[in-house]
């Protein structure tokens, strides 16, 4: 299984190496809806302050949505579902080496926004190691929920559009844990966000076991 | 909670054998026929939803919520603190119960799709969450009108009531899966692993929610839980039967629609069958324009 | 011995539809049969389903020695399918895919590299992405895919499609090199000639079923040398490399 998992994250992360969608598309466009975000929020007050833990996660997620979209598409190439289906992969590592290729775009993209967040919007990095947590927690979460859902609508005429109707929903206690958990890294206590990290962490290995767990199905029933 | 569902029984044959292709089907389980002795023999579907026990449930149901608004409205007290808002509760509890139920009902049912692959359970996992919604929008309104008066607001971050929107958004997602036109057997297996996700799911946004929301809420806000005791207890049993006997009615009813709806989809392979073989015999194959084989 | 590919009376559903009516087929090891049909007749179906992609629903269904009604998964790695769909990843580069391919089959770094020589990819292509090739380039990298795997059943469907002439009796030798090398083969085609010069054995569909004993139509050709009798003239496993088609049971 982490062999097959190795192999697809390898080929996963070298289309992206090759066509460079997450790096063109999908992180300008991150960074655009920051900007965005400082024109509808006064960025001289208090306000924008206040909300940069919020605004840098519904970012991730907002990118997260394209960054998961492109993932499952990759599958759903011509005759590429039937290979999958023929061939000797285990769909458990098929499952994880996508997560991990998610995976590791959106720590990428993180990173980004991070520096993001810093230059645009004044924040001041304080609490690293829970900020470090928060997002490798979070990250698995969007990452294996993410590809688990990218499969779900993997196909579908409607897919576009249905997969945010899925996974926003689903998503949401991660949006809420990854927020608190950042406001008290900034500015609150970093011991309150520690329960935080915590429920992230629950989050993303309730959804590795269901996805290794679902994939192969997924796969077959179609 | 004094309903009973009609849906957790995996025993008794379905509403009806379906007639070809389908050894499987032999063991599918999942009959709401509600009453054991009006469930239609193997074999004969039944042509409609509705039979003498579902009426008889409905009849119930009318009369209870008869009932319900008898003591609700007139016998029970207004409370010393909320005054007429109270009688709010006697609908809002018992729909927020059967919200959870018919989630769990479609969980449960996904799961059992998943391993049995019977199509009785994906009817029924389908309808739990169809009568959730339902439910959802009434917890969701009743809510709503609760906190005007109470919190001076239609809409307060209230863990309760952010849970139960995140859950409509859960089972609206849900729906839309189902509604898709593509292969029946493939939306099914999609639909199921979204289905078995819902209680999780819904555990995880009530624990975050309730988390979260205690973190700032202060104690001002009044919770929905006054202490009821006398006609006002009362009042919320006749609240839980009135709306358990709807819930089981809905329940019964949506679950035949969408058994009728797979049969109606599922074409006699038989006559298919057969009709794909006389194509073969009328010697179709050489009608074909494209296909003329030259002669070497 | 087993015949490699054995359905009886097999029905398979797309959707709703029995695109498979009840389809008799024997395949022995070593054979190269070829399935002939209009349109519809149910020639990617077969195929589909020896692959185990498509569930055969009734009659009985055995591949490489399993039950496809039962086991899937032992089946499939051991087939290998050529069919209209390429199963290659357009941002990807030939070399890539055939390795990423190649590597999920389990096939060895040798019969990797030796793939991608074989089906006269031009070295200047291997760097070049799928997305850029032309339809014969990327049916000849799509082969290479299964060439590395070294399937021991071919199921090719149309291989001749899209090909030019050189392609084309380039997949004639590779499917003859494949036989010699112990492989069995069930193809479909539309270049007929090629493709009944090629096969050992031709079997007739039409609507989802096989044809037994069809009289000869208008269309049909001079002889309608159909078998499809479990096991009629199976030919010995052909150890000559370059064997010219032995036993034709139709005449051309």
């Amino acid at each position: 299984m982490w062999r097959d998992a190795t192999l697809v994250a390898g080929r996963d992360l070298r289309v992206e190496a090759r066509s460079r969608v997450t790096v063109n598309q999908v992180a300008p466009f991150a960074l655009l809806v920051l900007i965005l975000f400082a024109f509808a929020l006064d960025p001289e007050g208090p306000v924008l302050e206040r909300a940069t833990p919020g605004l840098y996660w519904v970012t991730v997620l907002f990118s997260a949505l394209l960054a998961i979209a492109r993932s499952a598409k990759l599958d759903e190439a011509d005759g590429v579902r039937d290979a999958l289906r023929l061939s000797a992969l285990d769909p458990a590592g098929v499952f994880a080496g996508k997560a991990v290729a998610v995976a590791a775009e959106l720590v990428a993209l993180e990173l980004l926004l991070g520096a993001g967040v810093v230059v645009l919007y004044g924040a001041d990095p304080a609490g690293v190691g829970l900020l470090v947590a928060t997002c490798a927690a979070a990250t698995a979460a969007v990452a294996t929920a993410g590809t688990l859902y990218g499969a779900l609508v993997s196909g579908l005429r409607v897919r576009e559009t249905l997969l945010p109707l899925l996974l926003l929903p689903v998503l949401a206690p991660v949006l809420i844990g990854a927020t608190r958990a950042f406001d008290a890294a900034l500015g609150g206590v970093p011991a309150d966000g520690w329960p935080w990290c915590g429920l992230l962490a629950a989050f993303a290995v309730l959804y590795s076991v269901a996805g290794a767990l679902a994939y192969g199905t997924l796969l077959e029933g179609s | 909670m004094t309903a009973t569902t009609p849906a957790g029984s995996p025993s008794g044959p379905p509403p009806t054998a379906p007639a070809t292709g389908a050894a499987s089907a032999a063991g599918a389980s999942a009959s709401a026929g509600g009453d054991a002795g009006h469930r239609p023999p193997a074999g004969a579907g039944p042509a409609h939803t509705g039979s003498a026990a579902t009426r008889a449930v409905g009849w119930l149901a009318l009369a209870s919520l008869a009932l319900l608004v008898l003591y609700g409205l007139v016998i029970s007290p207004a409370d010393r603190e909320m005054d007429d808002v109270v009688r709010l509760m006697y609908v809002h509890v018992p729909s927020a119960t059967y919200l959870y139920l018919g989630c769990f009902i479609t969980t449960l049912a996904s799961g059992m799709w998943l391993w049995k692959r019977t199509p009785g359970w994906d009817a029924l996992a389908e309808t739990g969450a169809e009568v959730a919604l339902v439910f959802a929008f009434v917890t969701l309104l009743t809510g709503s009108l609760w906190g005007r008066p109470t919190w001076g607001t239609y809409w307060t971050w209230d863990a309760r009531l952010t849970t139960t929107a995140v859950l409509t958004a859960l089972l609206v997602g849900y729906l839309a899966l189902r509604r898709l036109d593509v292969d029946p057997d493939a939306r099914s297996t999609r639909a199921a692993v979204v289905g078995l996700l819902l209680v999780p799911n819904v555990v995880i946004v009530n624990r975050s929610v309730e988390w979260w929301r205690s973190l700032h809420q202060s104690a001002t806000l009044a919770r929905i839980d006054p202490t009821i005791e006398g006609d006002m207890l009362v009042a919320l049993m006749v609240g839980f039967l009135a709306l358990g006997l709807v819930f089981t009615w809905l329940t019964i009813h949506r679950f035949r629609v969408a058994w009728l709806e797979q049969q109606a989809d599922r074409v006699d392979l038989d006559a298919a069958l057969a009709a794909r073989r006389a194509e073969a015999a009328d010697g179709d194959l050489d009608s074909d324009p494209h296909e003329k084989v030259t002669p070497a | 011995m087993e015949p490699v590919v054995h359905l009886r009376d097999a029905v398979a559903l797309l959707g709703r539809f029995p695109a498979l009516a009840g389809v008799d087929l024997d395949v022995e090891r070593g054979e190269i049969v070829l399935l002939r049909g209009p349109n519809g007749a149910g020639k990617t179906t077969v195929l589909r389903a020896c692959a185990g992609l498509v569930p055969v629903v009734r009659g009985e269904a055995r591949v490489l020695g399993h039950d496809l009604r039962r086991d899937i998964r032992p089946v499939r790695r051991r087939v290998g399918l050529l069919g209209h769909a390429t199963g290659l990843f357009e941002d990807l580069t030939v070399a890539d895919n055939v390795t990423f391919w190649g590597r999920a089959y389990r096939a060895g770094r040798a019969d990797i590299e030796a793939a991608l020589v074989l089906p006269g990819l031009a070295t200047r292509l291997r760097d070049v992405p799928v997305a850029r090739l032309s339809a014969g380039q990327r049916r000849r990298t799509s082969l290479a895919c299964l060439l590395a795997r070294r399937p021991e059943l071919w199921l090719l469907d149309e291989p001749h499609a899209g090909l030019d002439h050189d392609a084309r009796e380039l997949v004639d030798r590779l499917v003859r090199q494949a036989v010699a090398a112990g492989a069995t083969v069930v193809m479909s085609s539309h270049d007929l000639d090629r493709a009944e010069a090629l096969a050992d054995r031709v079997v007739e569909l039409a609507a989802g079923t096989t044809v037994t004993g069809r009289p000869a139509g208008p269309v049909e050709r001079a002889a309608p040398a159909v078998t499809s009798e479990p096991g009629a003239a199976p030919t010995a496993v052909t150890s000559e490399p370059d064997p010219a088609p032995t036993a034709v049971t139709h005449v051309a």
